[in-house]
């Protein structure tokens, strides 16, 4: 594995969740988000994400630059799944460790803030009668215009 | 000039690349004109455009050695 990655397979959580261990980190939190079947009344019946992937794998090292700046001794990995999802699979990971609890908290839910508006990742959504690419939902952070 | 595109962007030209008549040396904003001259499908869709995997600004300018991609709105997660 490696600490930032796109992979096309169904994702193993307990080697990413392994990752972050060490012999200072005492509280570890992992977010796994899944494919919903139903969002706002419609059923989707699979998804499709599409990744540019060095640039994807590059903006999650950055984003665990950002975190370990943020909350120093935070240790973080993620990974992004591709292609074709069915229902409940896995489509990411987010692993923070810290020394504390609240550290690792705050940071994951930092991370998954960041990937949504910065990480060149799309989703597709497959309806019953249609499909769509997903991705005005939060248009772009102010923080792209700036780099 | 060769520039990758993808997802909704790649579907509607039917192709991962879009290959642009354009000057050497064009700014971002110049690139930006010429994809929706040369490919009016895209009209109303917004897209960032990243060189060498960074989001750049319209007044960057693009070098023909450069991996240039228009990034269209993301949604990973």
């Amino acid at each position: 594995m490696k600490q930032y990655e796109i992979v096309d397979t169904p994702i193993d959580i307990n080697k990413y969740h392994s990752y972050t261990v060490n012999e200072v980190q005492g509280a570890v939190c992992m977010f796994t988000g899944h494919v919903r079947e139903w969002t706002k009344g419609t059923r989707t019946v699979h998804l499709e994400y599409e990744a540019y992937k060095p640039m994807a794998e590059s903006k999650m090292a950055q984003i665990g630059d950002e975190i370990a700046q943020r909350w120093p001794g935070v240790i973080t990995t993620i990974a992004h799944r591709v292609g074709k999802l069915e229902i409940s699979d896995i489509a990411v990971v987010i692993v923070t460790s810290a020394p504390h609890r609240k550290d690792s908290y705050q940071a994951n839910e930092y991370a998954i803030e960041r990937i949504k508006e910065v990480v060149p990742i799309w989703k597709k959504e497959v309806w019953e009668d249609g499909e769509e690419w997903m991705g005005h939902q939060r248009q772009y952070h102010s923080s792209v215009e700036e780099e | 000039m060769d520039i990758m595109v993808f997802a909704g962007l790649k579907e509607k030209i039917g192709g991962t690349h879009v290959t642009l008549d354009i000057k050497n040396e064009p700014t971002v904003k110049e690139l930006k004109e010429t994809v929706y001259r040369q490919y009016p499908a895209l009209e109303g869709d917004v897209f960032q455009v990243a060189c060498n995997e960074s989001f750049v600004k319209d007044t960057h300018i693009l070098s023909k050695t450069d991996e240039v991609a228009l990034i269209p709105p993301v949604s990973g997660g």
